[in-house]
């Protein structure tokens, strides 16, 4: 008699499992990747696709939403990269270095590899797992554990990512960009998988965007681990933008060391359903953290934030801003976790979540929690869900601004609130020209 | 033709008549002054003129140089050389004095089928502007009336007005909430603006700002329609008598 509860297993999940036994092998990474492969391919077999019944995914029913699982994205060819290239092409300059990926595959005559700063490495990561490099080993899967189900996907899959380093006390004068295209001739599922370590005391700024044309209907499923050391100053930037048939699931974990200053922004336009997940851990007292981010959807796009922030050490501090504009039927998600441990005093903790509804047929979900188990902490947390002031567009509009220009100054305005806390200027701008041509593109 | 001709105007908020077959005429180069009790219309003719969409027109016609305006959208009728000054400016957060005061310019310029300004051509003119009203440029890089005392938000009413050069200023109780020394600025900024080809409509409650803006013609405005019209002595004489006897006349 078996006490093993196996769950009936949907179409896709059958898939999901016929597709990783045909690619195991061929993955990157000896018997020690090999065997976390599978630990955490068993992890998801035993818990299936997330759904609804789950906490976490409640608004996000993965199991509903994946019908099918796209095949892996192979190698990508002279067309993808051409096709690929077209796309880069229309990324705003931002005078940052590219690192760029092609259906999940590390392109380096499409990245900016010359000059690298003192300090500064960048490599592959599935040269990285095939070679058994052992900071890697150390780090993966390791910067802040979670059992969410979504990266142990990723980690059974993990194709290849960026692999970069910043040594102790190098500051970097150029952002690093990371860019995600999709661009295979068919669609497809792609698992990427980046490790970040910022050594102490050094300072970078990384901007990381997916994309893909218009309405290619690929499965994305991104996971980076950041770790940012004592001392150390980082900007992180995502920019979700993949076309509105996309689905989209990515996790952030990242472990921030003491008297560290770290800014997160979750910036999210694109893919049809679009999941992404912030564990962010405090792992030295002194820290200051912001963590931050924009959603803009129209049409029936799905997005869902989800925010584990865990203040497990004293004194430090987490500002968390959200912001989304939703026209349309388009439905966002907020879910934001703040947790305070038992012997992090003086935690000084304060979320906020805004969504502005342009059309009757828009939703915003907003879920705050806090659970606070030091007794010395300011913690506090606010949402709000409205529509566009009317008595402020009467006043653009008595001094001659139309209606539309009206709206888009004011959707800006509630947007840059969270934007304004992006420190690095040229950053700021490469999101604020975003917002810009999402409200030019609404018309 | 006058500039503005309001003929047997009719309109209702939430069902309610503010407005009773309201006539007014407003020749060029003239300052009309608009008096009355608190609820009398005076407001909601204000913001009827500008366009505010909660307002209905049951009946009537606007006339800007004989054309209707009202089926026109706010905007248009801004383009169009009307500016309503606000009793109550709004602040909103996020969207620079500057960036506001430039779209609004480039918008108007854009519907007359005029270029747009010029960067230095426009900080100049804020500049020389903005200077006259005693308005700080540290101001104009805040949000739009952000952390403005209510003098200063009437000032900044003011500014717009002259950097938007309407040809019929409504301005909606600017003085409310005034102190002696905001009211003249505000009042010389107002006359400054006058000309043989532009004319005001001053909405107040009292007599006072009509000692620093000299209106050409007085209305009282009592249930939504004007029931006296007179020069500039009538405002003396309701200082001394009050609204009592209008209100009466109409019951």
């Amino acid at each position: 008699m078996s006490a093993e509860v196996r769950p009936i297993k949907t179409a896709t999940e059958t898939a999901l499992a016929t597709n990783f036994a045909a690619v195991k092998r061929a993955l990157p990474g000896a018997a020690a990747v090999s065997a976390l492969r599978d630990d955490a391919f068993r992890r998801f077999e035993a818990e299936g696709l997330p759904h609804r019944r789950v906490e976490e995914w409640k608004y996000t029913d993965l199991r509903a939403i994946m019908r099918e699982a796209k095949p892996l994205a192979g190698v990508p060819d002279a067309a993808a990269k051409a096709r690929a290239k077209d796309v880069l092409a229309q990324l705003p300059a931002i005078g940052a270095r590219r690192v760029v990926f092609v259906d999940g595959a590390f392109v380096p005559d499409l990245s900016d590899l010359a000059h690298l700063e003192t300090g500064l490495t960048i490599s592959s990561l599935r040269q990285a797992l095939a070679a058994g490099n052992r900071d890697l080993l150390t780090h993966l899967n390791h910067v802040v554990p979670t059992d969410d189900v979504a990266v142990a996907l990723n980690t059974a899959f993990m194709g290849d990512g960026a692999l970069i380093h910043v040594a102790q006390g190098a500051a970097l004068a150029q952002p690093l960009h990371l860019v995600f295209v999709n661009a295979g001739r068919e669609p497809a599922a792609v698992f990427v998988r980046s490790l970040v370590v910022i050594e102490s005391g050094a300072r970078a700024m990384l901007l990381e965007s997916h994309v893909g044309s218009g309405t290619r209907e690929d499965q994305v499923n991104a996971v980076l681990e950041l770790k940012v050391g004592d001392d150390a100053h980082v900007d992180h930037i995502k920019i979700t933008g993949e076309g509105a048939g996309a689905m989209h699931v990515s996790t952030l974990m990242a472990a921030v060391g003491a008297h560290a200053r770290f800014n997160e922004f979750l910036f999210t336009t694109g893919g049809g359903v679009a999941r992404n997940q912030a564990f962010v851990h405090f792992g030295g007292e002194g820290t200051i953290a912001g963590i931050r981010g924009a959603s803009l959807l129209k049409g029936r796009q799905h997005a869902d934030t989800t925010l584990v922030v865990d203040h497990a050490v004293a004194n430090c501090t987490s500002r968390e801003v959200f912001k989304s504009v939703l026209d349309e039927e388009a439905r966002n998600v907020f879910q934001g976790k703040i947790i305070v441990r038992r012997h992090a005093q003086k935690t000084d903790a304060k979320m906020a979540t805004h969504a502005l509804l342009l059309s009757e047929t828009a939703e915003a979900d907003n879920k705050p929690e806090l659970e606070i188990f030091a007794d010395d902490v300011q913690c506090g947390h606010g949402a709000t869900s409205g529509a566009l002031d009317e008595d402020l567009l009467f006043y653009l509009k008595a001094r001659g601004i139309p209606a539309k220009e009206a709206e888009a100054l004011l959707i800006q305005a509630f947007v840059g609130e969270a934007v304004e806390g992006i420190e690095h200027a040229g950053l700021r701008d490469a999101l604020i020209d975003h917002v810009i041509a999402w409200l030019a593109a609404r018309g | 033709m006058n500039l503005l001709e309001v003929r047997n105007l009719h309109v209702e908020v939430n069902g309610r008549k503010i407005l009773n077959g309201l006539e007014l005429s407003v020749g060029r180069g003239s300052v009309h002054a608009l008096m009355g009790p608190n609820g009398s219309g005076k407001s909601t003719l204000a913001h009827v003129l500008a366009g505010k969409e909660e307002y209905v027109v049951t009946q009537g016609q606007v006339l800007l140089d004989g054309e209707d305006i009202l089926a026109l959208p706010a905007d248009e009728r801004a383009a169009r050389g009307l500016f309503l000054a606000f009793q109550y400016p709004f602040e909103i957060p996020g969207v620079a004095t500057m960036t506001f005061l430039r779209t609004a310019l480039n918008a108007q310029r854009k519907k007359r089928g005029e270029d747009e300004i010029s960067t230095p051509e426009f900080l100049k003119r804020v500049r020389e502007v903005a200077g006259k009203l005693g308005i700080e440029q540290e101001m104009l890089r805040r949000g739009v009336n952000v952390g403005f005392s209510g003098g200063e938000k009437k000032r900044n009413e003011i500014l717009q007005m002259a950097l938007l050069q309407p040809r019929l200023g409504v301005l909606d109780e600017t003085d409310s909430g005034l102190d002696i020394d905001a009211l003249k600025i505000v009042a010389d900024g107002v006359n400054g603006l006058r000309s043989p080809e532009r004319a005001f409509v001053v909405i107040t409650h009292y007599q006072r700002l009509l000692n620093y803006i000299v209106p050409d013609v007085v209305h009282v405005l009592s249930r939504g329609r004007i029931v006296k019209t007179g020069d500039k002595q009538l405002a003396l004489d309701l200082e001394a008598t009050g609204y009592a006897q209008y209100q009466e006349e109409m019951a």
